[in-house]
């Protein structure tokens, strides 16, 4: 059990990306898959910084003092760029969205498809 | 200059492209983007020339800083070869956009879209060069993100491509995601991320059940990205309804780099020796491949709308591609490169080619071309030389991808599998047959628009023919090239 406990932010994370993933494959309404994406993502973020992080560390930053223990930077680094790549990804998912709702008048992914196939059926009708 | 060409094959995109963006005026964001390439273009070529001429690999230190502190470029006989590809492709791909992307794209769009356009060519380029696990993923998606917006962009002729841009959003993110959590297994297991530093310290730890789950997440990541059966519902949607040229750019490069960059991990990083890549990912890529190669090529065959045929034909050649690698041996990834380079080649033609029936009617379906062959004779002549190549007929570049593929899967004894290879790509033959008959035997129908072509809207699908035939007929610079590029991810390397 200690073990367990010890550990218990990489069982949030998994919880989480399940969560998360979980909305994304589910959900037909679209601005719930972004959600469930960002939580996705967002656990993976999580993943990352847990495990940068050394056991009484401070913040990486040099004092001359060698005896210093502080935390491992280079994955917070990595998340930070990821986190940028995250939040584009979520703009352009929702712009997507917005032109979707203009052009369809719904985000609903099976009343989406139902649309295009009628869509399929009418130029395969009228390609002559 | 020469020592900087590796910085320079994915800076020059890169920064061209927030400049493309303040471009005014009717031709100028084209020609802008048309140098842009042409430049990649001449830059991948000197890189190969070096690589191929010493047999060398080109290590470039980005800041000076030296692996595996820094992150460095590598251009070694893989990455050449691919690089070429890319640029060739972007840039005749970028000459057919002239009048493909004026009769397709609002023309106060134009320097947003060619913006989007050189960004996913260097997204694309930064995947092949870089040598950093984590810039390989930040490369991804830079060409992935542009590729959505790129994609979305045919909504000005059918809405339909908003939702397919949606789902390949969601779908492509997901893939990258799972490429993230693998990655930051392997960094808990060894510390780093250059690439090389990663082959190094993973052969001396233990073949744990994390390292498992590296390679697993990163698999299945790619395997998504490059639309591997079944991994592929979002790809027939998104390159169909996306607009002719960006069909055109994507169905001949996005999923090849993907595939490139699964090479690269799963036998540049992992390794042969690798108990989960011998045992496990050969025969799931061989199982997934061949089903892949039915499924795609069924698909295709029962299919009216020309884009859709092809891209469905995509699945069913990537599975080859698939087969290729999971062959694990240095002849089927060879077979595999073979494969890639050629269907590039043939993908970026047929797309070309109905591109420019696209322009006319709308959607190119197969009534619409019912009797074209007489009215477009140059651009239906390059659908049908695409078409065949697709089969693998002899005298066509894809004759030598299944020759070798066959020939691989022979050497390995794996004589069911070659078989079905064979059968899968003689189907092929219904789908080509049915345009040829659409197009040649039947007269056009009564009232149906008259198509017209001139010699700049069929060009750039023939310089690809051109390409189709000639590396079918002197293959050998190509096939070496291939051989070597496999040799060093099978001991050759160091």
């Amino acid at each position: 059990m200690t073990s367990l406990f010890a550990q218990w932010n990489y069982f949030l994370v998994i919880i989480l990306m399940m969560l998360g993933f979980y909305a994304v494959i589910a959900r037909g309404n679209m601005v719930k898959k972004m959600v469930g994406l960002n939580i996705f993502q967002t656990s993976v973020f999580m993943l990352y910084i847990s495990m940068g992080k050394v056991s009484n560390g401070t913040a990486p930053i040099l004092t001359g003092d060698s005896s210093t223990v502080y935390s491992n930077p280079l994955p917070h680094v990595l998340i930070l760029t990821a986190i940028v790549v995250g939040v584009a990804t979520t703009a352009v998912g929702y712009a997507l969205i917005i032109r979707i709702q203009e052009s369809f008048g719904t985000i609903e992914d099976d009343e989406i498809i139902e649309l295009m196939d009628d869509a399929d059926a009418a130029s395969e009708g009228s390609a002559s | 200059m020469m020592q900087h060409l590796p910085i320079l094959q994915v800076i020059v995109p890169l920064l061209a492209a927030p400049l493309i963006a303040l471009l005014r005026g009717r031709e100028i964001a084209w020609l802008a983007t048309f140098i842009v390439t042409g430049v990649t273009f001449v830059i991948s070529l000197l890189l190969y020339h070096q690589v191929s001429e010493s047999g060398a690999r080109l290590v470039y230190e980005i800041g000076g800083w030296a692996a595996p502190l820094g992150i460095v470029y590598v251009i070694d006989a893989a990455s050449a070869l691919v690089l070429p590809i890319v640029t060739g492709i972007g840039f005749v791909v970028t000459l057919a956009a002239r009048h493909l992307v004026t009769s397709e794209i609002d023309q106060r769009d134009h320097p947003l879209f060619f913006t989007a356009w050189v960004l996913t060519i260097a997204g694309m380029l930064g995947q092949v060069t870089t040598g950093d696990a984590f810039n390989i993923f930040v490369f991804l998606e830079i060409s992935s993100l542009s590729a959505y917006a790129l994609v979305a962009m045919g909504a000005g002729r059918d809405r339909r491509a908003l939702p397919a841009a949606f789902n390949y959003l969601i779908l492509g993110t997901v893939g990258a995601t799972f490429y993230v959590i693998g990655l930051g297994l392997l960094y808990m297991l060894t510390g780093t991320l250059n690439l090389d530093d990663l082959a190094v310290r993973l052969a001396d730890i233990e073949q744990t059940r994390a390292a498992y789950m590296a390679m697993a997440f990163i698999a299945l990541g790619l395997f998504l990205k490059m639309a591997l059966f079944p991994l592929h519902f979002w790809l027939v949607p998104a390159y169909s309804y996306a607009p002719s040229a960006v069909s055109a750019l994507m169905a001949a490069t996005a999923t090849k780099v993907s595939v490139y960059v699964l090479v690269r991990l799963m036998f540049g990083v992992f390794g042969i020796g690798f108990v989960g890549i011998s045992d496990g990912l050969g025969t799931v890529l061989l199982t997934l491949g061949i089903i892949g190669a039915f499924v795609g090529t069924l698909a295709a065959i029962v299919e009216t709308d020309l884009k859709k045929l092809f891209a469905q034909s995509s699945i069913a050649q990537l599975g080859y591609m698939a087969i290729g690698i999971g062959i694990m041996t240095p002849a089927g990834l060879a077979a595999a490169f073979i494969h890639l380079f050629n269907h590039a080649l043939m993908k970026g033609t047929l797309f070309l080619a109905i591109g420019v029936i696209g322009a006319q009617t709308g959607r190119a379906t197969m009534r619409s071309i019912e009797g074209a062959g007489r009215q477009i004779p140059m651009t239906m002549t390059a659908i049908l030389f695409g078409g065949l190549a697709l089969i693998g007929v002899p005298l066509t570049a894809g004759f030598i991808s299944k020759l070798y593929l066959i020939r691989a899967l022979l050497e390995s004894d794996l004589w069911i599998l070659a078989g079905l290879t064979f059968v899968s790509s003689a189907l092929a033959l219904a789908y080509v047959w049915k345009i040829v008959e659409a197009a040649w035997l039947k007269p056009r129908p009564e009232g149906a628009p008259d198509l017209h072509e001139t010699a700049i809207m069929w060009l750039p699908a023939w310089l690809l023919v051109i390409a189709t035939i000639g590396f079918g007929i002197f293959a050998s610079p190509l096939i070496n090239s291939a051989v070597q590029a496999a040799a060093i991810f099978f001991g050759g390397q160091s």
